[in-house]
């Protein structure tokens, strides 16, 4: 079985974040990066396994400039086969999504796996945009995933709770919690990601059809109001007639 | 400008998520159709016309929420109405589509929308971006746009009358995907978390999963729906859907109470959007104080009871 997972890089969730050119660019200084988590602990972890279960091959793809290599060798430590980097600015979705799905498309992989979303925009976009490209079936926000031939058994998230479906290869999906565990690299793994192929491909020209204008900062909290353990009907009435929230 | 909605339902009813959508369109939009599947009465989607809706277009053959199906039903619907501009919920039915009809009308799309587009030079929609710690600010400049409501930013103004009420006469491409099990209800009788109004949450400062019945009290009093930190949920003290945070649901509630959390930067990510935050910590300087409204530097075995019971008089009075 061959897969394609989606990585995208996200500022270390430690990160202070802030603007500069008049808040419109991300002040990059200082930042550290980190594999999106969602890409990282789930899609990424639970195609391993099913590839040291089953068999087959486990291809990273990442859209991104030269900058976003050592996360993507990181992909690589953790078990990754080979690595693809389409070398452009991730700026607007409809664009990572298409480039990601012209090379899928090619390669014919029988399931590409992305994070539910990335934690810098909390999206949720890329998945489906992939899926539509490709006319693949899209199974959102799923915390389980199994293979039996061609034919895949997933969970998912829906608004009523927990949904077990059943769908062919091939398919996209989006890994939300549950999917598997995270693993550390190791040193062999690390050593070993050094010379594992990472193939860089120029973008296919595509439409772009957002921009960010500006970002802004949350105006900043009130001073917390300290009520005593045993002014629980002040704190109430405060809900009620203040905060207006109950 | 022409808007087509997209409804989403549950158990036969509308979701208030959806109402919210439709409120959304109608703030920017001249016209606004709603397009929905089967499952819900046509008084119900006639009422639509209350959030601003003047036609419903119903497919009542389609009854499951694949995100293919579904986009072929809104894209066939927008392609007939014309529609300028498509707004979903970015809840779970938006988040698997949304994206999907966006590539197939060749149009921008932004998704967890906070505040009503800004039409003035173009259509730019506020969202949040990194984890809430920031907002955006994206242009669409797309001939058609697409954007996705965050549940519960917004709110829906119920302001009276109805809408026609419409059957789909088109074609609907076919679902690939077979459900097997269907839904195993995760959250009791409260709203699920993404569009909770009330959510009481607590920590490791519980000590264990024995000690929740207090936690659950307080969320029965308020009619709220129980959340819980990172590693609460990876110890297996509460179940996975519970975790709030950047790595788990981001969620936007009026009220946000958190007992014995000390509020991590990644736990905050994930809450800081809350309007109003109430904060149980036995040690006054723990982080999350920083980001209350309301703050009680106690024990949660001694605070959390006698709230419930104040929640309680207050109900009762
Ligand atoms: C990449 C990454 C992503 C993460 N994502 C998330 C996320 O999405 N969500 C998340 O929650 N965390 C996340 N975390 C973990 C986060 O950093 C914190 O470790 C976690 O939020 C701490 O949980 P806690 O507050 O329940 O526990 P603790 O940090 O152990 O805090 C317990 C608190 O309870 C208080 N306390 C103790 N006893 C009592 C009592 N009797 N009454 C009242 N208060 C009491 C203590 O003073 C303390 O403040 C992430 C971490 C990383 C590295
Ligand atoms: N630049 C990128 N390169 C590769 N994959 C990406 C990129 N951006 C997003 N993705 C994938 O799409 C998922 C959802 O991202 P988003 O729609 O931006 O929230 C992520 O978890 C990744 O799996």
């Amino acid at each position: 079985m061959k897969f394609l997972v989606c990585i995208s890089k996200a500022p270390d969730t430690t990160s202070k974040i802030d603007f500069t050119d008049n808040a419109t660019k991300f002040n990059e200084a200082g930042i550290q990066y980190i594999i999106n988590p969602y890409d990282e602990w789930y899609a990424l972890v639970r195609a391993l396994e099913l590839k040291e279960s089953s068999g087959g091959e486990v291809t990273i793809i990442t859209v991104g400039p030269q900058a976003d290599e050592p996360v993507m060798r990181k992909a690589l430590a953790i078990g990754a086969d080979k690595a693809v980097r389409i070398n452009a600015e991730a700026t607007d979705s409809g664009f990572v999504a298409n480039q990601i799905a012209d090379y899928a498309a090619k390669e014919n992989f029988d399931i590409v796996l992305c994070g539910k979303e990335t934690i810098n925009y909390n999206s949720s976009q890329v998945p489906a945009m992939i899926a539509a490209h490709l006319d693949y079936p899209l199974i959102s926000l799923a915390t389980k995933l199994d293979i039996n031939g061609s034919t895949a058994t997933l969970q998912r998230d829906g608004a009523g709770g927990e949904e077990t479906v059943e769908v062919q290869t091939p398919f996209v999906l989006s890994a939300a919690k549950g999917m598997a565990e995270q693993r550390i690299p190791n040193m062999k793994g690390i050593m070993a990601a050094r010379t594992k192929p990472l193939e860089v491909i120029e973008p296919t020209g595509s439409d772009v059809h957002t921009q960010v204008v500006s970002y802004e900062m949350p105006s900043g909290k009130a001073e917390c109001k300290y009520l005593e353990p045993d002014q629980m009907d002040q704190l109430v009435e405060l809900l009620h007639t203040e905060a207006k929230v109950i | 400008m022409k808007a087509l909605v997209f409804a989403d339902s549950k158990d036969g009813s509308i979701v208030k998520s959806s109402f919210e959508a439709i409120s959304y369109a109608s703030k920017f939009a001249s016209e606004v159709t709603v397009v929905t599947y089967a499952g819900v009465s046509d008084d119900q989607l006639s009422a639509l016309g209350a959030y601003g809706a003047q036609k419903v277009i119903k497919a009542s053959s389609l009854s499951d929420n694949d995100s293919q199906a579904l986009t072929s039903l809104v894209c066939s619907v927008a392609q007939s109405e014309g529609s300028e501009a498509v707004v979903f919920s970015q809840d779970f039915t938006g988040k698997a589509v949304a994206g999907r009809v966006a590539v197939k009308l060749n149009a921008g799309l932004v998704s967890g929308a906070i505040d009503y587009p800004d039409t003035s030079s173009g259509f730019t929609v506020k969202k949040m971006a990194f984890s809430g710690k920031a907002f955006a600010h994206v242009k669409i400049t797309s001939p058609i746009k697409v954007v996705s409501v965050l549940p519960n930013a917004l709110g829906a103004e119920n302001k009276g009358g109805s809408a026609s009420v419409t059957e789909f006469s088109g074609q609907i491409e076919g679902s690939k995907v077979k459900i097997t099990q269907s839904a195993q209800a995760s959250s009791g009788g409260a709203a699920p978390l993404p569009e909770a109004e009330l959510v009481v949450s607590a920590g490791r400062g519980l000590k264990g999963p024995e000690n929740w019945g207090i936690v659950e009290d307080l969320a029965n009093a308020l009619g709220a729906t129980t959340a819980c930190s990172r590693p609460v949920a990876d110890i297996g003290w509460r179940p996975h859907h519970e975790h709030v945070g950047q790595t788990g649901v981001a969620i936007r509630p009026n009220l946000y109470i958190a007992a014995g959390i000390s509020g991590a930067i990644q736990h905050l990510a994930g809450v800081n959007g809350s309007k109003v935050i109430v904060v149980i910590n036995t040690d006054p300087e723990a982080p999350f104080f920083k980001a209350a409204d309301y703050g009680i530097v106690g024990d949660a075995f001694d605070v959390l009871p006698k709230l419930t019971e104040a929640v309680k008089k207050f109900k009762a009075s």
